[in-house]
């Protein structure tokens, strides 16, 4: 029932995708996501899309692993879709008993598909080839400023890179709380909502009382070898960048420059040609 | 003066209900005094609630005592200012094998400590790579511990205290969750560490088997020390280990029925050859 | 009432992409048969198949290929009762904190029996029924669960399971993580139950000691497979291939072997500190 899972997970690998310094992947990602709303027009789209199938590429991950993520949002995409293709005022191009498809309407659904399709693919790029404790590494470090502003920014990396270790453990255990409830007649498949969400109270109070007693015991363990906060630790492997890590920002600098040029010269000289070509 | 030093420590759990009132006292240790001298190997047996666990996390400062004092490495383990010191010196390694592995990577796991003394980068893998050949978890530096047995993940606890450097490890139980052969690869490997990185070695447990390579045995009952003294002089009282809810091995319990039944054989047999041998002095 | 594997197989589906966290035992080609009455264990290391036999037992796995009859029903077949067969074939897991979930002993007995849908009266009777049999102290059938002992959680745990009246029933390291007075109590208990209801008991263990002196039988799983099945005099003679295996046969089973190469007139086969002491005894003349 958690096969759908997939935060944390990673492919492991040596392509120059995950030799990266997980701060220029954090930062590469959030320029892909800014990009990928600044796109709206099909030059800049053809622009992102150039720079996601290089990245693909150059990971090294199966596209079919990048996939999966998609599938957990498969309903939102269709259900979105839909909001944007009938209820979108324009230009009406279909019209059927009380439904108009209109051509903003066609155009904002295709590119929030797009959108939303780069959205989880691009990151996916990210997590897929940036092991877990990396990415918390790089989000402590990159985030190291908002110390300043009384954040707690290294206790939230560690709480963040713990429950990536339990995750898993809880979930074992959660199916054999399941199979042991089973074994006493428990029954999680029929009944309405009410019922259901009932019938998940024999699981849920083991879960959390094992749940409470794991972390009881971790921070006993974690106080035992003189854990005292971030001050004053050091680093078993710091972050440092390297040649193509420097190379690797101007990339980013440069596709997020590539994606606003685009936009702009379309506007400029595309946008109205097709305005004119359609008439208006 | 010894690596621990005890002296009349007592310990008493205090339960307070909802206006702070005391509802309930329980005394887990009474006037404990013991001294362990520095590389030695030593037991503390006794069932649950005898007081063990809590003699183990007095040890580290987890705790700290109602009364008495304990010095470690003559460091009085109540001075707050030195408990980082005490905990460093005093290494820990407790029951559950899940729940005390941080990291996702067993390497990252082993400089979890060292990482927070503030040991330098390079010295951290010095000391991961050393720790983790020491307990034979070497080539298993870039998995995650979920895959390891739980008698792997008891000895990448273990190095996770040996990066450390400490002079003594006080082990809690290790094996209380194991199965046969992951008791044995743990007990082992805290031997190996005794003799060779000469580690004193505090090990609590309620293993009877566990107990025979050991230098000294204190057997705790009631939050006191019932009976102390090597193996030998400990296992000869079958009587009394079995009125302490304590088991002997099963060559002892039977080398002592024969004796009762009326041969000639000597107290405290640990192993068969001994028992072999006291039974052919017998025949000859 | 009888439990017949045949040539059941079980292949767990590769996965998830999340690391499998434990280690899957597959099991091949399993044919086994509980009979009624019996007192059987099931030993093996940790990944040895030991676990996923079990859960084939009473239907909470179903094999990948191979057959289970239950009472000579073909329990695959989709008109085939399996909540029925959950309730006659009880099981209790390693860890009591893993079912045990009401706010008082009591009402958790009660679990199992209401989704058998009984009345009132009838889950009463069960509920004490099978507190008495596990010796659980009356005193404390109101406590909360989460308070009580290792001991007293584990006997809390099994009565949860008794209530429902299985035919069999199927213990999983039930001693785990208990001190020898704890362990001790536990398999007395278990023990004396047997005597007393006459159901079948299968107890999974690691330990040969505590199974040595309890059961008729014992299976030996290793690699998924049916290794050794016979009395446990039998299957201790081939200590030397259970310790290849991980296992190890009782000291005792050792020192008689150690005695008789060392030229002692001693037969092997004493496998607990009793039969060992009559057979050493009668050596010197003494019984």
């Amino acid at each position: 029932m958690f096969r759908e899972l997939t935060i944390g997970q990673y492919y492991p690998g040596d392509s120059i995708i995950h030799k990266l310094d997980p701060r220029v992947k954090l930062m590469g990602a959030l320029v892909f996501i800014v990009t990928v709303f600044l796109a709206n027009n099909v030059f800049s789209i053809v622009v992102v899309t150039a720079f996601l199938i290089t990245f693909i590429a150059l990971s090294h991950v199966p596209l079919s692993f990048m996939l999966k993520g998609l599938r957990a949002i498969v309903m939102l995409l269709v259900v979105a879709g839909i909001f944007n293709l009938f209820l979108t005022p324009g230009n009406v191009i279909v019209q059927f008993w009380i439904f108009r498809i209109t051509d903003v309407g066609i155009k904002n659904c295709i590119f929030m598909i797009i959108r939303m399709t780069y959205l989880i693919v691009g990151t996916s790029v990210m997590t897929l080839t940036t092991t877990p404790n990396q990415l918390t590494d790089g989000l402590e470090k990159s985030l190291g400023f908002m110390n300043k502003v009384k954040i707690p920014v290294h206790e939230i990396a560690m709480m963040m890179s713990i429950a990536l270790r339990f995750i898993p453990i809880l979930v074992e255990e959660t199916d054999k709380i399941m199979k042991a409830q089973m074994a006493r007649g428990a029954d999680f498949e029929s009944g309405g909502v009410f019922k259901r969400a009932k019938n998940m109270v024999p699981i849920l109070v083991p879960l959390f009382v094992s749940a409470f007693r794991r972390a009881n015991d971790l921070a006993l363990a974690m106080e035992a070898r003189c854990y005292n906060g971030g001050e004053g630790r050091t680093k078993m492997k710091p972050l440092s960048y390297n040649a193509y890590d420097h190379r690797a920002y101007v990339i980013e600098g440069l596709f997020l420059a590539a994606t606003i040029v685009s936009n702009i010269l379309y506007n400029r000289y595309v946008s109205d040609l097709f305005a004119n070509m359609l008439g208006m | 003066m010894g690596i621990i030093k005890a002296q009349d420590v007592s310990y008493q759990y205090i339960r307070r209900d909802e206006e702070d009132n005391i509802e309930d006292i329980s005394v887990a240790l009474d006037k404990v005094s013991l001294d362990v001298e520095k590389g030695q190997f030593i037991c503390v047996l006794g069932h649950n609630g005898s007081g063990k666990s809590t003699f183990a996390k007095l040890l580290n400062a987890l705790l700290t005592p109602s009364e008495g004092t304990i010095y470690v490495d003559g460091i009085d383990t109540s001075e707050e200012e030195r408990v980082m010191e005490v905990r460093q010196k005093a290494g820990m390694v407790f029951q559950n094998p899940d729940n005390q592995i941080i990291a996702s990577l067993v390497e990252e796991d082993v400089g979890f400590g060292p990482e927070n003394i503030g040991v330098p980068t390079d010295e951290i893998w010095e000391r991961v790579i050393r720790s983790l050949k020491a307990v034979g978890m070497w080539e298993y530096r870039d998995h995650s511990p979920n895959k390891l047995s739980g008698g792997q993940k008891q000895r990448v606890a273990i190095a996770g205290v040996m990066a450390m450097e400490p002079m003594c490890i006080i082990a809690d139980e290790p094996t209380a969750m194991l199965d046969p052969v992951g008791r044995t690869e743990v007990i082992e490997a805290l031997h190996q560490l005794n003799r060779e990185k000469h580690v004193t070695v505090i090990l609590i447990t309620h293993y009877m088997e566990e107990v025979i390579g050991a230098d000294r045995v204190f057997v705790m009952e009631k939050g006191k020390v019932a009976l102390k003294g090597t193996p030998r002089e400990v296992f000869s009282q079958v009587e009394r280990l079995s009125e302490l809810s304590l088991d002997v091995p099963q060559v002892t319990l039977l080398a002592h029925e024969l004796k009762k039944s009326g041969l000639n054989i000597g107290d405290g047999i640990l192993t068969r050859e001994e028992l072999v041998q006291a039974l052919a002095s017998l025949s000859s | 009432m009888s439990l017949i594997l045949d040539k059941v197989s079980h292949v767990y589906s590769p996965g998830n992409a999340y690391e499998t966290v434990a280690i899957k035992d597959a099991i091949k080609d399993v044919s086994l048969k509980i009979e009624d009455n019996e007192f059987l264990g099931i030993i093996g290391h940790t990944g040895s198949g030991k676990s996923t036999l079990i859960q084939h037992m009473n239907g909470l796995l179903t094999p990948t290929s191979g057959t289970i009859y239950f009472n000579g029903k073909d329990t695959s077949e989709k008109d085939f009762p399996k909540k029925e067969l959950r309730s006659k074939v009880g099981m209790v897991f390693q860890y009591p904190e893993h079912q045990l979930f009401e706010p008082t002993v009591f009402e958790d007995i009660c679990f199992g029996p209401k989704n058998l849908g009984l009345s009132k009266e009838e889950i009463d009777d069960r509920v004490y029924e099978a507190l008495r049999l596990v010796g659980f102290p009356e005193d404390l059938i109101s406590a909360s669960p989460f308070d009580l002992s290792g001991g007293q959680k584990r006997r809390a745990a099994i009565a949860g399971v008794l209530a429902m009246k299985p035919d069999i029933l199927i213990l999983d390291e039930p001693t785990a993580g208990l001190d020898p007075k704890g362990r001790d109590d536990i398999l007395d208990m278990i023990k004396d139950m047997h005597e007393k209801t006459g159901n079948t008991v299968v107890l999974v263990s690691h330990s040969m000691e505590d199974i040595a002196r309890l059961v008729d039988r014992i299976i030996v799983m290793n690699e998924g497979q049916v290794q050794f099945d016979d009395t446990p005099k039998e299957v201790y003679k081939n200590y030397k291939e259970l310790e290849k295996m991980g296992l190890r046969a009782p000291q005792i089973t050792y020192l008689m072997n150690d005695l008789r190469s060392f030229g002692f007139d001693v037969s092997t086969e004493a496998t607990t500190v009793e039969e060992a002491k009559k057979e050493i005894l009668s050596l010197y003349g003494k019984n």
